[in-house]
Protein backbone atom coordinates (compact mmCIF):
# COMPACT_ATOMS: atom_id res chain seq x y z
CA UNK A 1 0.00 0.00 0.00
CA UNK A 2 1.77 3.17 -1.34
CA UNK A 3 2.27 6.13 0.77
CA UNK A 4 0.16 4.41 3.65
CA UNK A 5 1.30 1.78 6.18
CA UNK A 6 -0.24 -1.55 6.12
CA UNK A 7 -3.14 -1.42 8.07
CA UNK A 8 -1.80 -4.76 9.96
CA UNK A 9 1.15 -2.88 11.02
CA UNK A 10 -0.40 0.42 11.99
CA UNK A 11 -3.49 0.04 13.62
CA UNK A 12 -2.58 -2.59 16.41
CA UNK A 13 0.38 0.25 17.32
CA UNK A 14 -2.05 2.69 17.60
CA UNK A 15 -4.64 0.99 19.69
CA UNK A 16 -1.75 -0.41 21.81
CA UNK A 17 -0.21 3.02 22.05
CA UNK A 18 -3.76 4.32 23.34
CA UNK A 19 -4.62 0.77 25.17
CA UNK A 20 -4.25 2.59 28.89
CA UNK A 21 -7.40 5.42 27.97
CA UNK A 22 -11.02 4.74 26.81
CA UNK A 23 -11.43 4.50 23.21
CA UNK A 24 -14.48 6.98 23.76
CA UNK A 25 -15.29 8.60 26.90
CA UNK A 26 -18.55 11.02 27.66
CA UNK A 27 -18.46 12.90 30.87
CA UNK A 28 -21.55 14.24 32.07
CA UNK A 29 -22.80 15.23 28.92
CA UNK A 30 -25.79 17.22 28.42
CA UNK A 31 -27.64 19.05 25.13
CA UNK A 32 -30.75 21.75 25.26
CA UNK A 33 -32.27 22.39 22.32
CA UNK A 34 -33.36 25.86 22.08
CA UNK A 35 -36.00 27.01 19.72
CA UNK A 36 -39.25 29.24 19.18
CA UNK A 37 -41.28 26.66 21.03
CA UNK A 38 -39.35 26.11 23.66
CA UNK A 39 -36.31 23.56 24.90
CA UNK A 40 -35.75 20.19 24.75
CA UNK A 41 -33.51 18.79 26.84
CA UNK A 42 -32.09 16.31 24.71
CA UNK A 43 -29.19 14.77 26.88
CA UNK A 44 -29.01 15.05 31.04
CA UNK A 45 -25.23 14.48 32.51
CA UNK A 46 -24.19 11.73 30.61
CA UNK A 47 -21.10 9.56 31.69
CA UNK A 48 -19.81 6.55 30.64
CA UNK A 49 -16.53 5.29 28.90
CA UNK A 50 -15.92 2.64 26.08
CA UNK A 51 -12.75 0.63 26.32
CA UNK A 52 -10.35 0.25 23.47
CA UNK A 53 -11.28 -2.93 21.22
CA UNK A 54 -14.92 -3.25 23.34
CA UNK A 55 -17.87 -3.45 20.57
CA UNK A 56 -20.20 -1.36 22.33
CA UNK A 57 -24.33 -1.22 22.19
CA UNK A 58 -26.16 2.05 22.40
CA UNK A 59 -29.89 1.38 22.94
CA UNK A 60 -33.40 3.33 23.68
CA UNK A 61 -36.66 4.12 22.11
CA UNK A 62 -36.97 6.29 19.89
CA UNK A 63 -35.90 10.49 21.03
CA UNK A 64 -34.20 8.56 23.97
CA UNK A 65 -30.70 11.06 22.91
CA UNK A 66 -28.93 8.07 20.83
CA UNK A 67 -28.17 10.31 17.79
CA UNK A 68 -27.75 13.29 20.07
CA UNK A 69 -25.16 11.87 21.65
CA UNK A 70 -23.50 10.41 18.42
CA UNK A 71 -23.65 13.64 16.59
CA UNK A 72 -21.89 15.10 19.82
CA UNK A 73 -19.16 12.83 19.39
CA UNK A 74 -18.45 13.06 15.60
CA UNK A 75 -18.68 17.25 16.03
CA UNK A 76 -22.10 17.08 14.22
CA UNK A 77 -23.47 19.14 17.54
CA UNK A 78 -22.20 20.72 20.43
CA UNK A 79 -22.73 19.76 24.06
CA UNK A 80 -24.54 21.94 26.39
CA UNK A 81 -22.26 21.11 28.83
CA UNK A 82 -19.90 18.41 29.56
CA UNK A 83 -17.08 16.61 27.46
CA UNK A 84 -16.14 13.78 25.07
CA UNK A 85 -13.30 12.41 24.12
CA UNK A 86 -11.65 10.51 21.18
CA UNK A 87 -8.36 8.34 22.31
CA UNK A 88 -7.84 11.03 24.94
CA UNK A 89 -8.41 14.19 21.81
CA UNK A 90 -11.87 16.53 23.27
CA UNK A 91 -14.21 16.53 20.43
CA UNK A 92 -13.84 20.17 20.68
CA UNK A 93 -10.65 21.76 21.12
CA UNK A 94 -9.06 18.90 19.50
CA UNK A 95 -11.52 18.07 16.84
CA UNK A 96 -9.06 17.30 14.21
CA UNK A 97 -7.10 14.65 16.06
CA UNK A 98 -10.61 13.11 17.57
CA UNK A 99 -12.80 13.52 13.92
CA UNK A 100 -9.06 11.11 12.55
CA UNK A 101 -9.32 8.90 15.00
CA UNK A 102 -13.46 8.39 14.42
CA UNK A 103 -15.62 6.67 11.84
CA UNK A 104 -18.89 7.67 11.68
CA UNK A 105 -21.73 5.91 9.43
CA UNK A 106 -24.58 8.21 9.54
CA UNK A 107 -27.98 7.28 9.59
CA UNK A 108 -29.56 8.76 7.00
CA UNK A 109 -28.81 7.25 3.76
CA UNK A 110 -27.01 10.41 1.75
CA UNK A 111 -24.42 10.71 -0.96
CA UNK A 112 -23.30 12.85 -3.86
CA UNK A 113 -24.83 12.41 -6.93
CA UNK A 114 -21.92 13.74 -8.96
CA UNK A 115 -19.26 11.17 -8.53
CA UNK A 116 -19.31 7.39 -8.92
CA UNK A 117 -18.56 5.11 -6.02
CA UNK A 118 -14.59 4.82 -6.52
CA UNK A 119 -14.45 8.82 -6.77
CA UNK A 120 -16.55 9.29 -3.62
CA UNK A 121 -13.89 6.83 -1.64
CA UNK A 122 -10.98 8.85 -3.26
CA UNK A 123 -12.16 12.09 -2.04
CA UNK A 124 -13.13 11.16 1.35
CA UNK A 125 -9.54 9.37 1.69
CA UNK A 126 -8.41 13.16 0.25
CA UNK A 127 -10.21 14.88 3.04
CA UNK A 128 -8.44 12.85 5.66
CA UNK A 129 -5.10 13.82 4.23
CA UNK A 130 -4.63 10.32 1.98
CA UNK A 131 -3.54 10.07 -1.04
CA UNK A 132 -3.25 6.72 -3.11
CA UNK A 133 -5.39 4.72 -1.18
CA UNK A 134 -6.67 2.64 -3.67
CA UNK A 135 -5.51 -0.82 -2.53
CA UNK A 136 -7.44 0.19 0.97
CA UNK A 137 -10.02 1.45 -1.05
CA UNK A 138 -10.33 -1.92 -2.91
CA UNK A 139 -10.07 -3.94 0.00
CA UNK A 140 -13.07 -2.25 1.33
CA UNK A 141 -15.19 -2.70 -2.21
CA UNK A 142 -14.01 -6.37 -2.07
CA UNK A 143 -15.38 -6.39 1.94
CA UNK A 144 -18.46 -4.79 1.47
CA UNK A 145 -19.71 -6.44 -2.08
CA UNK A 146 -19.35 -3.12 -4.11
CA UNK A 147 -16.11 -4.28 -6.17
CA UNK A 148 -18.64 -4.50 -9.34
CA UNK A 149 -20.31 -1.59 -8.70
CA UNK A 150 -16.91 0.69 -8.10
CA UNK A 151 -17.81 2.72 -11.55
CA UNK A 152 -21.00 3.32 -11.18
CA UNK A 153 -22.48 6.68 -10.22
CA UNK A 154 -23.97 7.05 -6.69
CA UNK A 155 -27.40 7.52 -8.71
CA UNK A 156 -27.77 4.07 -9.72
CA UNK A 157 -27.33 2.27 -6.93
CA UNK A 158 -29.78 0.62 -4.68
CA UNK A 159 -30.70 1.57 -1.45
CA UNK A 160 -29.18 -1.17 0.14
CA UNK A 161 -25.53 -0.66 -2.38
CA UNK A 162 -25.62 3.14 -0.88
CA UNK A 163 -25.56 2.20 2.69
CA UNK A 164 -22.49 -0.03 1.40
CA UNK A 165 -20.63 3.25 0.25
CA UNK A 166 -21.31 4.98 3.31
CA UNK A 167 -19.71 2.51 5.72
CA UNK A 168 -17.14 2.43 2.92
CA UNK A 169 -16.31 6.27 3.86
CA UNK A 170 -16.33 5.87 7.08
CA UNK A 171 -13.72 2.98 6.57
CA UNK A 172 -12.01 4.83 4.46
CA UNK A 173 -9.06 6.69 6.54
CA UNK A 174 -8.81 3.37 9.21
CA UNK A 175 -10.62 4.80 12.18
CA UNK A 176 -9.41 3.10 15.42
CA UNK A 177 -13.23 3.80 16.35
CA UNK A 178 -16.17 3.00 14.24
CA UNK A 179 -19.28 4.43 15.32
CA UNK A 180 -22.44 2.29 13.39
CA UNK A 181 -25.78 4.45 13.79
CA UNK A 182 -28.42 2.06 12.99
CA UNK A 183 -26.68 1.16 9.81
CA UNK A 184 -29.37 -1.82 9.24
CA UNK A 185 -32.30 0.14 9.40
CA UNK A 186 -34.49 -0.95 6.83
CA UNK A 187 -31.70 -3.12 4.71
CA UNK A 188 -31.89 -6.89 3.55
CA UNK A 189 -30.56 -9.61 5.03
CA UNK A 190 -27.84 -10.30 2.75
CA UNK A 191 -26.33 -6.43 3.62
CA UNK A 192 -26.61 -7.58 7.37
CA UNK A 193 -24.42 -10.34 7.11
CA UNK A 194 -22.08 -8.49 5.35
CA UNK A 195 -21.60 -5.62 7.08
CA UNK A 196 -21.88 -7.81 10.09
CA UNK A 197 -18.73 -10.03 9.14
CA UNK A 198 -16.62 -7.25 7.89
CA UNK A 199 -17.43 -5.45 11.24
CA UNK A 200 -17.03 -8.14 13.35
CA UNK A 201 -13.92 -9.22 11.48
CA UNK A 202 -12.51 -5.70 12.67
CA UNK A 203 -13.27 -5.55 15.70
CA UNK A 204 -11.61 -9.20 16.59
CA UNK A 205 -8.47 -8.57 13.85
CA UNK A 206 -7.72 -5.18 14.30
CA UNK A 207 -9.05 -4.77 17.20
CA UNK A 208 -10.81 -1.70 16.27
CA UNK A 209 -13.60 -0.32 18.87
CA UNK A 210 -17.05 -0.44 17.81
CA UNK A 211 -20.05 1.89 19.13
CA UNK A 212 -23.56 0.72 17.50
CA UNK A 213 -26.53 1.89 18.08
CA UNK A 214 -29.81 -0.35 16.90
CA UNK A 215 -33.73 -0.86 17.21
CA UNK A 216 -32.47 -4.30 16.41
CA UNK A 217 -32.05 -6.05 19.93
CA UNK A 218 -31.03 -9.63 18.64
CA UNK A 219 -27.97 -7.80 16.72
CA UNK A 220 -27.34 -6.34 19.52
CA UNK A 221 -27.79 -9.45 21.50
CA UNK A 222 -24.97 -11.05 19.35
CA UNK A 223 -22.62 -8.74 18.30
CA UNK A 224 -21.64 -6.40 22.03
CA UNK A 225 -19.77 -7.27 25.06
CA UNK A 226 -21.72 -4.59 26.39
CA UNK A 227 -24.78 -2.30 26.41
CA UNK A 228 -25.56 0.98 27.52
CA UNK A 229 -29.67 2.07 27.72
CA UNK A 230 -30.73 5.86 27.18
CA UNK A 231 -34.33 6.84 28.24
CA UNK A 232 -35.30 10.29 27.95
CA UNK A 233 -31.62 11.82 27.63
CA UNK A 234 -30.53 9.37 30.93
CA UNK A 235 -28.44 6.53 31.23
CA UNK A 236 -30.52 4.02 32.65
CA UNK A 237 -28.53 0.64 32.15
CA UNK A 238 -24.71 0.34 31.44
CA UNK A 239 -23.62 -3.75 32.35
CA UNK A 240 -22.34 -6.14 30.05
CA UNK A 241 -24.51 -7.86 27.89
CA UNK A 242 -24.49 -11.31 29.40
CA UNK A 243 -25.03 -9.25 32.80
CA UNK A 244 -27.98 -7.93 31.80
CA UNK A 245 -29.05 -11.13 30.34
CA UNK A 246 -28.88 -13.11 33.82
CA UNK A 247 -30.24 -10.12 35.63
CA UNK A 248 -34.09 -10.70 33.30
CA UNK A 249 -36.22 -11.38 36.63
CA UNK A 250 -38.01 -13.99 34.57
CA UNK A 251 -38.55 -16.18 31.82
CA UNK A 252 -41.09 -16.15 29.19
CA UNK A 253 -44.07 -17.87 28.25
CA UNK A 254 -44.82 -17.93 24.64
CA UNK A 255 -48.04 -18.94 22.97
CA UNK A 256 -50.24 -18.60 19.23
CA UNK A 257 -53.71 -17.17 19.58
CA UNK A 258 -56.31 -16.11 17.37
CA UNK A 259 -58.66 -14.88 20.31
CA UNK A 260 -58.87 -11.43 21.95
CA UNK A 261 -57.20 -11.69 25.67
CA UNK A 262 -58.96 -10.41 28.63
CA UNK A 263 -57.84 -7.61 29.85
CA UNK A 264 -55.31 -8.97 32.98
CA UNK A 265 -53.38 -10.93 30.65
CA UNK A 266 -53.03 -8.31 28.05
CA UNK A 267 -51.89 -5.54 30.52
CA UNK A 268 -48.96 -7.69 31.05
CA UNK A 269 -48.43 -9.36 27.80
CA UNK A 270 -46.19 -8.27 24.92
CA UNK A 271 -48.44 -9.23 21.49
CA UNK A 272 -46.60 -9.77 17.80
CA UNK A 273 -49.45 -10.43 15.60
CA UNK A 274 -50.86 -14.23 16.51
CA UNK A 275 -47.70 -14.40 19.19
CA UNK A 276 -48.43 -13.81 23.23
CA UNK A 277 -45.29 -13.18 25.20
CA UNK A 278 -46.19 -12.77 29.06
CA UNK A 279 -42.65 -12.75 31.97
CA UNK A 280 -42.67 -16.02 34.29
CA UNK A 281 -41.17 -15.84 37.16
CA UNK A 282 -41.85 -19.28 38.08
CA UNK A 283 -44.05 -22.64 37.57
CA UNK A 284 -46.65 -20.66 39.71
CA UNK A 285 -46.70 -17.89 37.18
CA UNK A 286 -47.26 -20.16 34.37
CA UNK A 287 -50.33 -22.00 35.59
CA UNK A 288 -51.69 -18.59 36.59
CA UNK A 289 -51.34 -17.25 33.06
CA UNK A 290 -52.41 -20.26 31.05
CA UNK A 291 -55.82 -20.40 33.95
CA UNK A 292 -56.46 -17.05 33.07
CA UNK A 293 -56.51 -17.69 29.44
CA UNK A 294 -58.41 -21.02 29.56
CA UNK A 295 -61.22 -19.42 31.81
CA UNK A 296 -61.47 -16.52 29.17
CA UNK A 297 -61.95 -19.42 26.26
CA UNK A 298 -58.60 -18.05 25.03
CA UNK A 299 -57.11 -21.09 23.16
CA UNK A 300 -53.35 -21.16 23.34
CA UNK A 301 -51.44 -23.14 20.65
CA UNK A 302 -47.54 -23.74 20.56
CA UNK A 303 -46.83 -23.14 24.12
CA UNK A 304 -43.46 -22.56 25.48
CA UNK A 305 -41.54 -21.40 27.91
CA UNK A 306 -37.78 -19.47 27.09
CA UNK A 307 -35.11 -17.67 28.75
CA UNK A 308 -35.38 -13.66 28.70
CA UNK A 309 -33.45 -11.96 25.70
CA UNK A 310 -32.28 -8.34 25.24
CA UNK A 311 -35.63 -7.80 24.35
CA UNK A 312 -36.99 -8.53 27.64
CA UNK A 313 -34.89 -6.60 29.11
CA UNK A 314 -34.69 -3.88 27.20
CA UNK A 315 -38.67 -3.49 27.87
CA UNK A 316 -38.26 -4.55 31.83
CA UNK A 317 -35.40 -1.87 31.96
CA UNK A 318 -37.51 1.15 30.43
CA UNK A 319 -40.44 0.15 32.11
CA UNK A 320 -38.76 0.23 35.15
CA UNK A 321 -36.92 3.76 34.47
CA UNK A 322 -40.23 5.64 33.32
CA UNK A 323 -42.29 3.77 36.65
CA UNK A 324 -39.15 5.48 39.06
CA UNK A 325 -35.56 6.28 38.95
CA UNK A 326 -35.85 10.17 38.83
CA UNK A 327 -36.45 9.88 35.11
CA UNK A 328 -38.89 12.67 34.61
CA UNK A 329 -42.57 11.41 32.24
CA UNK B 1 -2.41 15.82 -0.65
CA UNK B 2 -3.78 18.10 2.04
CA UNK B 3 -7.48 17.96 3.02
CA UNK B 4 -7.98 21.09 1.41
CA UNK B 5 -6.72 20.17 -1.79
CA UNK B 6 -9.07 17.24 -1.83
CA UNK B 7 -11.79 19.61 -0.95
CA UNK B 8 -10.88 22.13 -3.98
CA UNK B 9 -10.07 19.08 -6.55
CA UNK B 10 -13.93 18.53 -5.51
CA UNK B 11 -15.68 21.66 -5.71
CA UNK B 12 -13.87 22.17 -9.57
CA UNK B 13 -14.27 18.43 -10.31
CA UNK B 14 -18.34 19.25 -9.29
CA UNK B 15 -18.65 22.26 -11.90
CA UNK B 16 -16.66 20.63 -14.20
CA UNK B 17 -18.90 17.36 -14.89
CA UNK B 18 -22.20 19.86 -15.40
CA UNK B 19 -19.78 22.03 -17.73
CA UNK B 20 -22.59 22.78 -19.86
CA UNK B 21 -24.74 24.49 -17.28
CA UNK B 22 -22.10 26.00 -15.10
CA UNK B 23 -19.56 26.78 -18.11
CA UNK B 24 -21.11 26.90 -21.63
CA UNK B 25 -24.49 28.77 -20.41
CA UNK B 26 -23.07 32.02 -19.16
CA UNK B 27 -20.66 31.91 -22.48
CA UNK B 28 -23.75 31.64 -24.58
CA UNK B 29 -26.26 34.00 -22.60
CA UNK B 30 -23.12 36.62 -22.89
CA UNK B 31 -23.10 36.11 -26.38
CA UNK B 32 -26.55 37.08 -26.59
CA UNK B 33 -26.31 40.22 -24.41
CA UNK B 34 -23.34 41.22 -26.77
CA UNK B 35 -25.28 40.77 -29.90
CA UNK B 36 -28.16 41.98 -28.81
CA UNK B 37 -27.03 45.15 -26.68
CA UNK B 38 -24.32 45.48 -29.23
CA UNK B 39 -26.36 45.58 -32.09
CA UNK B 40 -28.98 48.28 -31.12
CA UNK B 41 -26.75 50.70 -29.14
CA UNK B 42 -23.74 50.34 -31.66
CA UNK B 43 -24.03 53.77 -32.99
CA UNK B 44 -24.78 55.68 -29.80
CA UNK B 45 -22.57 57.84 -28.69
CA UNK B 46 -18.54 56.73 -27.96
CA UNK B 47 -17.86 56.42 -24.25
CA UNK B 48 -14.60 58.17 -22.65
CA UNK B 49 -15.12 60.06 -26.04
CA UNK B 50 -12.81 57.48 -27.63
CA UNK B 51 -14.60 53.47 -27.00
CA UNK B 52 -17.03 52.21 -29.43
CA UNK B 53 -20.08 51.42 -26.95
CA UNK B 54 -19.25 47.19 -28.00
CA UNK B 55 -15.89 47.34 -27.10
CA UNK B 56 -17.10 49.35 -23.92
CA UNK B 57 -19.53 46.49 -22.94
CA UNK B 58 -17.27 43.65 -23.66
CA UNK B 59 -15.07 44.24 -20.31
CA UNK B 60 -18.41 44.17 -18.62
CA UNK B 61 -20.26 41.62 -19.65
CA UNK B 62 -16.79 39.49 -18.52
CA UNK B 63 -16.97 41.04 -14.99
CA UNK B 64 -20.35 40.27 -14.71
CA UNK B 65 -19.85 36.29 -15.85
CA UNK B 66 -17.04 36.24 -13.31
CA UNK B 67 -18.85 37.56 -10.61
CA UNK B 68 -22.38 35.69 -10.59
CA UNK B 69 -20.34 32.59 -11.93
CA UNK B 70 -17.84 33.05 -8.59
CA UNK B 71 -20.96 33.28 -6.38
CA UNK B 72 -23.36 30.73 -8.03
CA UNK B 73 -20.32 28.27 -7.33
CA UNK B 74 -20.00 28.20 -3.52
CA UNK B 75 -23.71 29.08 -3.18
CA UNK B 76 -24.84 26.34 -4.74
CA UNK B 77 -22.22 23.87 -3.88
CA UNK B 78 -23.22 24.64 -0.25
CA UNK B 79 -26.94 24.53 -0.53
CA UNK B 80 -26.98 21.40 -2.76
CA UNK B 81 -25.11 19.55 -0.20
CA UNK B 82 -26.75 20.81 3.10
CA UNK B 83 -30.43 19.88 1.14
CA UNK B 84 -29.29 16.33 0.12
CA UNK B 85 -27.35 15.91 3.60
CA UNK B 86 -24.20 15.18 2.07
CA UNK B 87 -22.84 17.64 3.61
CA UNK B 88 -22.19 15.53 6.28
CA UNK B 89 -19.07 14.05 4.68
CA UNK B 90 -17.03 17.14 4.81
CA UNK B 91 -18.59 18.04 8.92
CA UNK B 92 -16.95 14.39 9.80
CA UNK B 93 -13.58 15.33 8.64
CA UNK B 94 -11.04 17.16 10.48
CA UNK B 95 -11.15 19.81 7.60
CA UNK B 96 -10.19 23.56 9.48
CA UNK B 97 -12.51 26.51 8.91
CA UNK B 98 -9.96 27.63 6.89
CA UNK B 99 -9.80 24.38 4.18
CA UNK B 100 -13.37 25.16 3.78
CA UNK B 101 -12.74 28.35 2.86
CA UNK B 102 -9.81 28.34 0.67
CA UNK B 103 -11.51 25.28 -1.16
CA UNK B 104 -14.63 26.87 -1.50
CA UNK B 105 -13.61 30.57 -2.69
CA UNK B 106 -10.72 28.74 -4.39
CA UNK B 107 -13.24 26.58 -6.70
CA UNK B 108 -15.16 29.90 -7.25
CA UNK B 109 -12.46 31.90 -8.31
CA UNK B 110 -11.69 28.92 -11.08
CA UNK B 111 -14.86 28.76 -12.28
CA UNK B 112 -15.45 32.44 -12.58
CA UNK B 113 -12.39 32.78 -14.14
CA UNK B 114 -13.12 29.75 -16.75
CA UNK B 115 -16.24 31.56 -17.70
CA UNK B 116 -14.75 34.92 -18.00
CA UNK B 117 -11.95 33.53 -20.59
CA UNK B 118 -15.01 31.87 -22.30
CA UNK B 119 -16.98 34.84 -22.64
CA UNK B 120 -13.81 37.12 -23.48
CA UNK B 121 -12.86 34.56 -26.54
CA UNK B 122 -16.45 33.94 -27.78
CA UNK B 123 -16.81 37.71 -27.98
CA UNK B 124 -13.59 39.26 -28.74
CA UNK B 125 -14.02 39.04 -32.51
CA UNK B 126 -17.16 41.12 -31.51
CA UNK B 127 -15.54 44.04 -29.96
CA UNK B 128 -11.86 43.67 -30.30
CA UNK B 129 -10.94 46.23 -27.11
CA UNK B 130 -7.62 47.05 -26.53
CA UNK B 131 -5.54 45.21 -23.36
CA UNK B 132 -3.34 48.47 -21.30
CA UNK B 133 -2.63 46.94 -18.47
CA UNK B 134 -3.62 43.34 -18.28
CA UNK B 135 -2.10 42.81 -14.72
CA UNK B 136 -5.57 44.95 -13.32
CA UNK B 137 -7.44 42.93 -15.64
CA UNK B 138 -6.11 39.82 -13.91
CA UNK B 139 -6.27 41.27 -10.51
CA UNK B 140 -9.57 42.41 -10.27
CA UNK B 141 -11.06 39.62 -12.18
CA UNK B 142 -9.25 37.25 -9.08
CA UNK B 143 -10.09 39.85 -6.61
CA UNK B 144 -13.83 39.71 -7.68
CA UNK B 145 -14.14 36.60 -7.89
CA UNK B 146 -12.87 35.59 -4.61
CA UNK B 147 -15.11 38.16 -2.98
CA UNK B 148 -18.35 36.87 -4.97
CA UNK B 149 -17.13 33.51 -3.86
CA UNK B 150 -16.83 34.68 -0.16
CA UNK B 151 -20.35 36.30 -0.38
CA UNK B 152 -21.97 32.73 -2.04
CA UNK B 153 -20.28 30.78 1.03
CA UNK B 154 -21.88 33.26 3.55
CA UNK B 155 -25.49 32.34 1.25
CA UNK B 156 -24.83 28.84 1.13
CA UNK B 157 -24.67 29.02 5.30
CA UNK B 158 -27.33 31.21 5.49
CA UNK B 159 -29.81 30.00 3.14
CA UNK B 160 -32.40 26.74 4.04
CA UNK B 161 -34.11 26.02 0.83
CA UNK B 162 -33.77 27.31 -2.39
CA UNK B 163 -36.42 30.01 -2.30
CA UNK B 164 -34.16 31.74 0.11
CA UNK B 165 -31.10 31.49 -2.01
CA UNK B 166 -32.84 32.82 -5.35
CA UNK B 167 -33.93 35.58 -3.22
CA UNK B 168 -30.36 35.94 -2.27
CA UNK B 169 -29.61 35.92 -6.02
CA UNK B 170 -32.31 37.96 -7.44
CA UNK B 171 -32.63 40.47 -5.03
CA UNK B 172 -29.03 41.54 -3.96
CA UNK B 173 -26.48 40.17 -6.45
CA UNK B 174 -28.34 40.89 -9.76
CA UNK B 175 -28.94 44.20 -9.26
CA UNK B 176 -25.93 45.06 -7.69
CA UNK B 177 -24.37 43.54 -10.45
CA UNK B 178 -26.28 44.96 -13.54
CA UNK B 179 -26.40 48.80 -11.99
CA UNK B 180 -22.99 48.99 -11.21
CA UNK B 181 -21.83 49.96 -14.55
CA UNK B 182 -21.93 46.76 -16.73
CA UNK B 183 -23.98 48.27 -19.51
CA UNK B 184 -23.07 51.93 -19.13
CA UNK B 185 -20.43 54.40 -17.80
CA UNK B 186 -21.73 56.07 -14.37
CA UNK B 187 -20.79 59.47 -16.03
CA UNK B 188 -23.78 58.67 -18.07
CA UNK B 189 -26.03 58.99 -15.41
CA UNK B 190 -27.94 61.87 -13.43
CA UNK B 191 -25.68 63.39 -10.52
CA UNK B 192 -27.91 61.68 -8.17
CA UNK B 193 -27.82 57.81 -9.52
CA UNK B 194 -23.57 58.49 -10.18
CA UNK B 195 -23.53 59.39 -6.59
CA UNK B 196 -25.87 55.74 -5.61
CA UNK B 197 -23.97 53.77 -7.97
CA UNK B 198 -20.50 55.15 -5.92
CA UNK B 199 -22.06 52.91 -2.68
CA UNK B 200 -22.04 49.86 -4.68
CA UNK B 201 -18.92 48.30 -4.23
CA UNK B 202 -19.44 45.93 -7.55
CA UNK B 203 -19.05 49.40 -9.55
CA UNK B 204 -15.69 49.21 -8.67
CA UNK B 205 -15.19 45.71 -9.53
CA UNK B 206 -16.00 46.34 -13.09
CA UNK B 207 -14.72 49.78 -12.83
CA UNK B 208 -11.35 48.81 -11.85
CA UNK B 209 -11.66 45.77 -14.42
CA UNK B 210 -12.53 48.16 -17.53
CA UNK B 211 -9.16 50.25 -16.58
CA UNK B 212 -7.47 47.38 -17.85
CA UNK B 213 -8.44 47.45 -20.87
CA UNK B 214 -8.99 51.01 -21.71
CA UNK B 215 -6.45 52.80 -19.05
CA UNK B 216 -9.53 54.85 -18.40
CA UNK B 217 -11.98 54.54 -15.93
CA UNK B 218 -14.71 56.11 -14.22
CA UNK B 219 -12.88 56.40 -10.66
CA UNK B 220 -9.01 56.11 -9.95
CA UNK B 221 -7.91 51.71 -10.19
CA UNK B 222 -5.82 52.46 -6.62
CA UNK B 223 -9.07 53.48 -4.61
CA UNK B 224 -11.01 50.42 -7.03
CA UNK B 225 -8.31 48.38 -5.62
CA UNK B 226 -8.63 49.64 -1.66
CA UNK B 227 -12.83 49.28 -2.11
CA UNK B 228 -12.25 45.85 -3.55
CA UNK B 229 -9.60 44.54 -1.12
CA UNK B 230 -11.38 46.25 1.94
CA UNK B 231 -14.62 44.38 0.74
CA UNK B 232 -12.61 41.04 0.36
CA UNK B 233 -11.55 41.36 3.97
CA UNK B 234 -14.75 42.11 5.62
CA UNK B 235 -16.96 38.89 3.55
CA UNK B 236 -13.59 37.28 3.87
CA UNK B 237 -13.59 37.34 7.33
CA UNK B 238 -17.61 36.81 8.29
CA UNK B 239 -17.80 33.91 5.90
CA UNK B 240 -14.49 32.52 8.01
CA UNK B 241 -16.40 33.46 11.06
CA UNK B 242 -19.32 31.66 10.23
CA UNK B 243 -17.41 28.51 9.01
CA UNK B 244 -15.72 28.45 12.44
CA UNK B 245 -18.84 28.78 14.30
CA UNK B 246 -20.63 26.08 12.09
CA UNK B 247 -23.45 28.62 11.32
CA UNK B 248 -26.56 26.24 10.25
CA UNK B 249 -23.88 23.49 10.06
CA UNK B 250 -23.46 22.08 13.23
CA UNK B 251 -26.07 21.95 15.95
Amino acid sequence: MSGFPSRRQALPALIGAFRHMPAVSFQNVSKTYRSARGELQALRGVSFDIEAGEFFGLLGPNGAGKTTLISILAGLARASGGRVQVLGHDVQTDYAAARRALGVVPQELVFDPFFNVRETLRLQSGYFGIRHNDDWIDELLAGLGLADKADANMRQLSGGMKRRVLVAQALVHKPPVIVLDEPTAGVDVELRQTLWHFISQLNRQQGSTVLLTTHYLEEAEALCGRIAMLQRGQLVALEKTSELLAKASSNVLRFKTDDVLPAQLAAQARVTGRVVQLPAHNAHEVEQWLALAREAGVQADDVEIRKADLEDVFLEVMDRASRGSGVPA
Amino acid sequence: MNGWQALFYKEVLRFWKVGFQTVAAPVITAILYMMIFGHVLEDSEKVYGQVHYTAFLLPGLVMMSVLQNAFANSSSSLIQSKIMGNLVFLLLTPLSHRAWFVAYVGSSVVRGLAVGVGVMLATWWYAQPSLVAPLWIVLFAVLGAALLGSLGVIAGLWAEKFDQMAAFQNFIIMPMTFLSGVFYSIHSLPGFWQQVSHLNPFFYMIDGFRYGFFGVSDVSPWLSLSIVSLALLLVGALALHLLRTGYKIRH
